[in-house]
């Protein structure tokens, strides 16, 4: 009798999440953001070079509500892949592969972005003088 | 590039149920079946069983399960007391083995699919084919040069130990089927089952072939594809940490560079 194909066993369907596949997985996504984020660091510094009337126009996008989420969305990314690039750094070093330690430093790389992204524009809006 | 979803043929649908008659205290166990000879999707059988009636761990559920509701049930096992790793299997979504994975320590029903991104032989049964072609290819034997002694060659203690946390494995595969790079690039990447016995031989003072062991593994792919995500870590039954023997082998890589 023919047999049918064997099929591929799930994966990603159903293997359960903890902190250290959460970290691996968005240090990589926001280091994909962040190369689009220079992108958009490039277009500013162009137009910092470019004249006074095209920088307006670009500080005042990056002013708007949609480039405020864009650069806020960027500072999430910048601080995640910070942090995640220091703890990638010392696991490529041999250092943190305690599993308790491990997962710890994992959740402490989101605490750290959340709090300093927070942090950041805090302070950036008191520069302004808005808050 | 990776293919983050199923294919056609191995989505899983929705299989019969089987009831615990006249069984008071139940769980309900999903299992992940599939039949090379009917040509049907998998699917996911629900078998009630009776834990009045049960032994304490998954293995003995699936068991009582194949011994008394439905005998197709498919699964390997052999030592039921974490020695031989013949019934490493993913159990609510965390690579183990089923004889010293607790019933009690499960939430809910208990679901039970093959191994991660394997070929599946029949129902809970995959196909290990790949994975040991690439532990043969990793050379587990001890390879020497210098003549052979009169008697035994010799081991200081200090270097016996380092062989702990090595020499444990079981070669039960839920490592390297826990890997996300090893499910992208299996066909590439000797995962961290393959990799923790390389460095196992590495580093035994009596192996006299480290340099032609390391230039084997020198390699974007055999090696380098770890991104430390410790999923193995997290998955291994025994408590040993194949990451940690990567960055190992990463070091010594480096170290030789000088």
């Amino acid at each position: 009798m023919a047999q049918a194909k064997r099929p591929l066993s799930p994966h990603l369907q159903v293997y359960r999440w903890g902190w250290h596949m959460a970290a691996s997985i968005i240090n990589r996504a926001t280091g994909a953001a962040l190369a689009f984020g220079s992108i958009l660091f490039t277009w500013w510094l162009v137009a910092l070079a470019t004249g006074h009337d095209y920088f307006n126009t670009v500080q005042g996008f990056a002013g708007s509500i949609i480039g405020r989420l864009v650069l806020f969305g960027i500072t999430f990314a910048l601080m995640q892949h910070l942090a995640g690039g220091i703890r990638h750094l010392l696991m490529d070093m041999g250092k943190m592969y305690d599993l308790k330690v491990n997962t710890s430093s994992a959740r402490l790389t989101f605490v750290f972005s959340i709090v300093m992204t927070i942090v950041i524009w805090v302070a950036a809006y008191k520069v302004m003088g808005v808050l | 590039m990776a293919e983050f979803s199923l294919p056609k043929n191995s989505v899983v649908g929705k299989g019969k149920t089987v009831k615990a008659e006249g069984a008071t205290n139940t769980r309900n166990f999903q299992v992940y079946r599939w039949n090379p000879d009917d040509g049907e999707n998998p699917r996911m059988d629900t078998f009630e069983v009776d834990m009045d009636n049960c032994g304490p761990m998954v293995l003995d559920a699936l068991i009582k399960i194949k011994n008394e509701m439905d005998s197709t049930v498919t699964f390997r096992r052999s030592c039921r007391e974490g020695v031989c790793g013949s019934c490493a299997m993913n159990i609510n979504g965390k690579n183990g083995l089923a004889c010293t994975t607790a019933i009690e320590d499960a939430k809910g029903d208990v679901s039970i699919t093959p191994l991660p991104h394997q070929e599946v032989v029949k129902d809970l049964v995959p196909d290990l084919s790949n994975f040991y072609a690439q532990y043969a290819s990793i050379k587990p034997w001890m390879e020497t040069q210098s003549p052979q002694p009169e008697k035994e060659r010799l081991q200081s203690r200090e270097d016996r130990e380092k062989l702990d946390g090595l020499y444990e494995c079981i070669l039960c595969a839920c490592c390297s089927t826990s890997c996300p790079s090893y499910w992208w690039n299996g066909d590439k990447y000797l995962g961290p089952a393959a990799l923790l016995q390389a460095y196992r031989w590495l580093i035994d003072s009596r192996d006299e072939n480290t340099g032609e062991r390391l230039d084997n593994l020198e390699d974007p792919f055999r090696l380098y594809r770890c991104h430390t995500i410790m999923n193995c870590a997290n998955a291994c039954p025994k408590g040993l940490n194949p990451a940690k023997a990567i960055a190992e082998i990463k070091k010594m890589m480096v170290e030789r560079k000088g």
